[in-house]
């Protein structure tokens, strides 16, 4: 219910180039950024353009750079990211705008692909399943990195993206370290040689945006240095 | 440049930063040492000179620097400015080459 507190709030419009238009939007308690934008959407600015599917934190669709750090708006609320009474929503950083508050998410999915991102089975011939204990370290390093949706939240967060464009990015790394570990794949040491290099693993920093800002707290980091740790002794016994 | 040469690179680097960073402290702890005894210049090289371990050590201190620098400026040129292909690679290995030249004539000045 609204509570009679309103909330300024700047919205990007435009593409690529564009300015802030500010909405004034009713506060009700429980609110999220979503809200917000749908609210102005609904009831200001029917051209406004954004994008969101579940509501529930679950799809990945609705990331937003909203106060200067991407976020899931579904899961943010806004009292826990409003600046006095006001909030600034902006695209997500390092992707193309297609109109407002939409990016193109392609150039984030073509980098998974280049990552070699998709499982390879192995040849068609009948064998016995795989055991996979859960105790395993392989196992385990899947668990850690496996519960990504692809939101692009880490992407946008990420330092070495914004200055290196053919950088693969923390996602696309992450889910192929997700695949080195896995035993059933045989799409390696091809994947390794698709994710080395001056635009894959190697370039990583370690800054750890990608950690901080995960909505999942995946440790991407952790995972390229996965990938870094595995090409070096690839590229030492000459599988690279 | 193949994604091997570049992994080898990079591990190459790691590798010369663990020796690095033994050498710096060695090379730090041993001037401290020095000045705070209050020996002179002559007197330090009256210790090195002939000495063929602190020879070896600045020779493998130099060899560290050789390798991990030139491989360091590529990587934040290639992240800074829009330099690339082999053009950065000749730049850095003449880079390279002059650290190599400057570390070998200090290296052996303390020696001889």
């Amino acid at each position: 219910m609204p509570d009679g507190r309103t909330l300024e709030v700047k919205v990007w419009r435009g593409r690529e180039s564009g300015r802030f238009q500010a909405f004034t939007v009713p506060r009700r308690a429980s609110q999220t950024v979503l809200d917000v934008v749908s609210w102005i959407q609904r009831h200001l600015d029917t051209t406004l353009s954004y994008r969101f599917a579940c509501r529930v934190g679950m799809c990945g669709s609705c990331a937003m750079t909203v106060n200067g750090k991407p976020r899931w708006t579904c899961r943010t609320h806004v009292d826990k990211v409003a600046e006095g009474d006001t909030l600034t929503v902006a695209p997500l950083a390092n992707l193309p705008v297609v109109k407002d508050l939409a990016t193109d998410m392609a150039p984030f999915f073509d980098k998974w692909a280049k990552a070699q991102g998709r499982f390879v089975p192995e040849d068609d011939r009948p064998r016995e399943f795989h055991i996979v204990p859960p105790e395993t370290s392989e196992r385990r390093a899947v668990d850690a990195g496996i519960e990504c949706i692809g939101c692009g939240v880490c992407y946008a967060a990420c330092d070495i993206v914004r200055w290196n464009r053919d950088y693969l990015g923390p996602a696309a790394l992450n889910r192929a370290w997700t695949l080195v570990n896995d035993v059933r794949d045989a799409g390696n040491p091809t994947r390794l040689a698709a994710v080395a290099g001056d635009a894959g693993c190697h370039a990583c920093h370690s800054q750890e945006n990608c950690r901080e800002h995960c909505p999942k707290q995946i440790n991407a980091t952790a995972s390229i240095a996965g990938l870094k740790r595995a090409a070096a002794i690839a590229a030492l016994k000459g599988q690279l | 440049m193949s994604v091997r040469s570049e992994t080898r690179l990079w591990l190459a680097q790691r590798a010369s930063a663990a020796v690095l960073a033994l050498c710096v402290i060695v090379h730090l702890a041993t001037m401290v040492y020095a000045v705070r005894g209050g020996l002179s210049a002559a007197e330090i090289l009256s210790r090195t000179r002939g000495s063929s371990a602190w020879l070896a050590f600045y020779l493998l201190f130099v060899a560290a620097v050789v390798i991990h620098a030139p491989i360091g400026l590529r990587a934040v040129l290639r992240e800074m400015t829009t330099w690339r292909g082999r053009s950065l690679d000749f730049a850095v290995v003449l880079f390279g080459i002059l650290l190599a030249a400057l570390g070998l004539r200090a290296a052996l000045a303390v020696f001889a």
